[in-house]
């Protein structure tokens, strides 16, 4: 047991604790002001809802000994999981650190995907579907990539801290239900403006404080690997939100603030699954490209193509995803992490195509099980609030409340 | 001369503004307001205090017109804010007196469009 790692990892569950808030507000200003807290409420009723069954079975379904699919059962309730450390996972930490780490994890990755459902989700059906999403698809990558016996980390898939299971897999998933559930009233005719950009740029900040913990902290040690992922997620951040804001001063003639945030937010999401086995070099490549990727997918082909993924939770954390996972491979070298691998830029091939496989796995099953979760809900409870509901907005028809009054 | 002045709900701006523009008619003030009709309001709960908000946001246009452009106005409002539901708004009409360009200090009915 090392008190250093300890303390490390669990200021760093506390940083990634802070990003949910924080996604809620980059979420929350980008819808109009009708919706803003039920944005707001998503995201704080799904840190609440995941956290307690995380300990209840959460956790043991994605990380107790079991098949390559899932884990088993013997840790509900936490039983076992204690405050030694547990080899496998993490030598230098109690048990319980670990697990409450990785509580967080499992708690923004359901909350991505609601920018992609935005305002216009039944509140009640919504509990629904990230409970049934969180149980049967989250839990059972988490288990694939990192569990003991999983089948993706047997494969030699890399996958720092959650290029795959967190951003491939609620990015696809934000795919499915955006198609799913239908565009927005009078979208893609009229979309409607961002009502506060000053909260997007506030979400930015929240995430990109705590994307530190995400990254830095999965190394599970204070260590020079932390410190590494610590300096590749700032640099990839930075540099995407340049390049982003590049190409929006090369293609419109101004940079925008709501550009340098998109970015900012692709390039953490693409260094997730590089931080612990790239260098800064790689880590630059990552961060200028991917806002090449994300502005693509979500300022060119989505209008195109007239899906509604209201937030574009699939434009920037699946694509940004995929760029990551891919880079990994590409980027990844020995002479950062011993226990990684090299990889195409260094030597091995051969790792490219083992992230291309987990990339693949993760987009088949999430989308799958995504579309069956989605149909079922449908039929029993409806996805989607009536039209009148939808005009009057998300704050009042689902909560009862307002965020802003004309009037005193 | 005359001022049309609309009360409509709020997600039908769009639609009305689409209407009047395919009318012809480019110019106008739109504003938030707070209103009460027959539509019922929305019940507000706040830590268990409930209200019940009886004015509704809607949304007022205001359009300045000669007179021949009057029942194109009205015919667009209507055509993009109907739906036949209670809420659906309404449209008041009255005589302009005069009407200024500041810039010009141009007075009348060239001063409208």
């Amino acid at each position: 047991m090392n008190s250093g790692d300890t303390a490390w990892v669990l200021v760093s569950t506390a940083l990634v604790m802070l990003m949910t808030p924080g996604l809620a507000f980059f979420y929350g200003g980008m819808v109009r002001r009708k919706n803003v807290l039920s944005i707001l409420m998503q995201c704080f009723f799904v840190l609440c809802l995941v956290s307690v069954l995380w300990v209840v079975y959460g956790y043991s379904l994605a990380f107790a000994p079991g098949t390559g699919f899932w884990g088993g059962m013997q840790w509900s309730m936490l039983n076992g999981v204690g405050l030694e450390p547990y080899n496998d996972y993490s030598a230098t930490i109690p048990h319980q650190a670990f697990m409450i780490f990785q509580a967080m994890f499992a708690v923004i990755t359901p909350a991505l995907i609601l920018g992609a459902f935005a305002e216009r989700m039944k509140f009640s059906s919504f509990v629904v579907f990230m409970a049934l999403w969180l149980t049967l698809v989250y839990a059972p990558i988490c288990h694939w990539v990192w569990g003991m016996g999983g089948f993706l980390r047997n494969m030699g898939a890399l996958d720092f801290a959650g290029g795959t299971v967190v951003h491939i897999n609620a990015g696809i998933a934000a795919l499915v239900t955006a198609l799913m559930i239908g565009p927005r009233k009078n979208v893609p005719k009229h979309v409607p403006s961002p009502h506060n950009l000053p909260f997007v740029a506030l979400g930015t900040a929240l995430l990109w404080f705590g994307w530190f913990g995400f990254n830095a902290g999965s190394s599970l040690a204070a260590n020079g690997l932390a410190v590494n992922a610590f300096v590749v997620t700032n640099t990839a951040a930075a540099a995407a939100g340049l390049s982003w804001a590049a190409i929006e001063w090369f293609r419109n003639g101004k940079p925008t603030l709501f550009g340098i945030c998109s970015g900012a937010v692709a390039g953490l999401v693409a260094i997730t699954p590089a931080a612990g086995f790239v260098n800064v070099s790689g880590a630059l490549a990552i961060g200028l490209l991917v806002s090449v990727f994300c502005y693509i997918a979500a300022a060119i082909i989505k209008p195109k193509l007239g899906y509604d993924d209201a937030l574009d939770a699939f434009g920037v954390h699946c694509v940004g995803g995929i760029w990551g996972a891919l880079a990994t491979g590409l980027f990844a070298t020995k002479l950062v992490n011993a226990a990684g691998n090299d990889g195409l830029f260094y030597g091995n091939p051969a790792q490219f195509i083992v992230q291309l496989k987990a990339v693949a796995v993760t987009l088949i099953y999430s989308t799958v099980v995504t579309v069956i979760l989605f149909k079922a809900i449908d039929m029993v409870m409806g996805m989607r609030v009536e039209t009148k509901d939808e005009d009057i907005g998300l704050d009042l028809t689902q909560h009862h409340e307002r965020a802003y009054t004309m009037l005193e | 001369m005359k001022m049309v002045i609309a009360i409509i709900q709020p997600s039908k701006l769009d639609d009305v503004k689409d209407e009047l523009y395919k009318a012809d008619i480019n110019l106008m003030t739109v504003s938030e307001v707070l209103g009460h009709g027959r539509q019922k309001g929305v019940t507000e709960i706040y830590r268990g205090a409930r209200e019940m908000g009886n004015l509704l946001r809607k949304v007022r246009i205001e359009i300045a017109v000669n007179d021949n452009f009057v029942e194109p106005a009205v015919r667009a409002i209507i055509k993009g804010a109907k739906t036949g539901e209670t809420g659906d708004g309404k449209i008041f009409i009255m005589p302009l007196e005069n009407t200024i360009r500041i810039r010009t200090e141009e007075r009348g009915a060239i001063a409208i469009g």
